[in-house]
């Protein structure tokens, strides 16, 4: 099943897993920040415990305040006792990761296939 | 003799919001490929715009509309400059709580500052801190990343 909104697409997988792609190559701007917030907080309240994966696929440029967002989704996922996993990011998003130490506080995967497994 | 491009130099002013930076940075792309940067290179130069901008507007001058950031930017085959001025009173950086911290990971701030210092060869805040000079040197990056 797939629901489409302004900012990401959903992909409900088989496996319960809530799948979300980004519709923004460039997620930046601070407006466009809180919306992308804001839909997946929808997201995240729909499901009981949620195991949302984010996949960066098409996205090639983030900026801290994105960071900042994903924290955010974070720290709503873990108090509904949900997990929260990335995948698929650029080399260039994931350095940003790694300088900010974020690597260590997020579950990273290569492709989305690998995030699944477990999941 | 092949002779240097010329050095691109570009200046845009903001108010309560970045509308108009993802074009500058645009052309600024267009600047470094023409003069030989990387595309890992012109991320790097780009995220430090976006965040230097960001800084200014949210921190600097608190969203006020009435104020303006000034953003310049200069390319040439060497390095590249990049100055953003808001019309705020300024900070010290030294006071930015390290986000790195173990105890400071999920606090959701702080993190600008910390990647334009690690993309950037230089960067340097002009007291009483409203100001922020940067450069990227080819070949020069900071040792951080």
């Amino acid at each position: 099943m797939s629901a489409g909104t302004a900012r990401i697409n959903v992909r409900n997988r088989d496996s319960g897993v809530v799948q979300v792609g980004f519709a923004e190559k460039r997620i930046a701007d601070a407006l466009m920040i809180q919306q992308i917030g804001d839909e997946i907080g929808k997201v995240v309240d729909g499901e009981q415990k949620p195991r949302l994966l984010l996949s960066f696929r098409n996205v090639d440029f983030l900026s801290s305040a994105a960071l900042s967002m994903l924290i955010g989704v974070n720290t709503r996922v873990k108090a509904k006792g949900g997990k929260l996993r990335l995948a698929e990011i650029k080399p260039d998003i994931y350095q940003m990761f790694k300088i900010t130490k974020l690597h260590s506080l997020f579950e990273i995967f290569d492709t989305v296939e690998e995030a699944t497994k477990g999941f | 003799m092949n002779a240097s491009p010329a050095p691109y130099l570009g200046r845009v002013q903001f108010g309560a919001t970045t509308e108009g930076l993802a074009e500058f940075e645009a052309e600024v792309d267009r600047a470094l490929e023409t003069h030989g940067y990387q595309d890992s290179e012109a991320f790097a130069i780009r995220l430090a715009i976006e965040e230097a901008v960001a800084n200014g507007i949210q921190h600097g001058n608190r969203r006020d509309p009435a104020k303006v950031v000034d953003l310049e930017c200069r390319v040439d085959s060497d390095e590249v400059f990049v100055a953003v001025q808001d019309q705020g009173e300024g900070f010290d950086p030294a006071a930015v709580p390290d986000p790195t911290a173990e105890s400071n990971l999920e606090i959701p701030s702080g993190r600008g500052i910390m990647l334009m210092g690690a993309y950037m060869s230089e960067i340097r805040y002009v007291p009483p801190g409203n100001r922020v000079e940067m450069r990227y040197r080819r070949g020069a990056q900071s040792e951080d990343r």
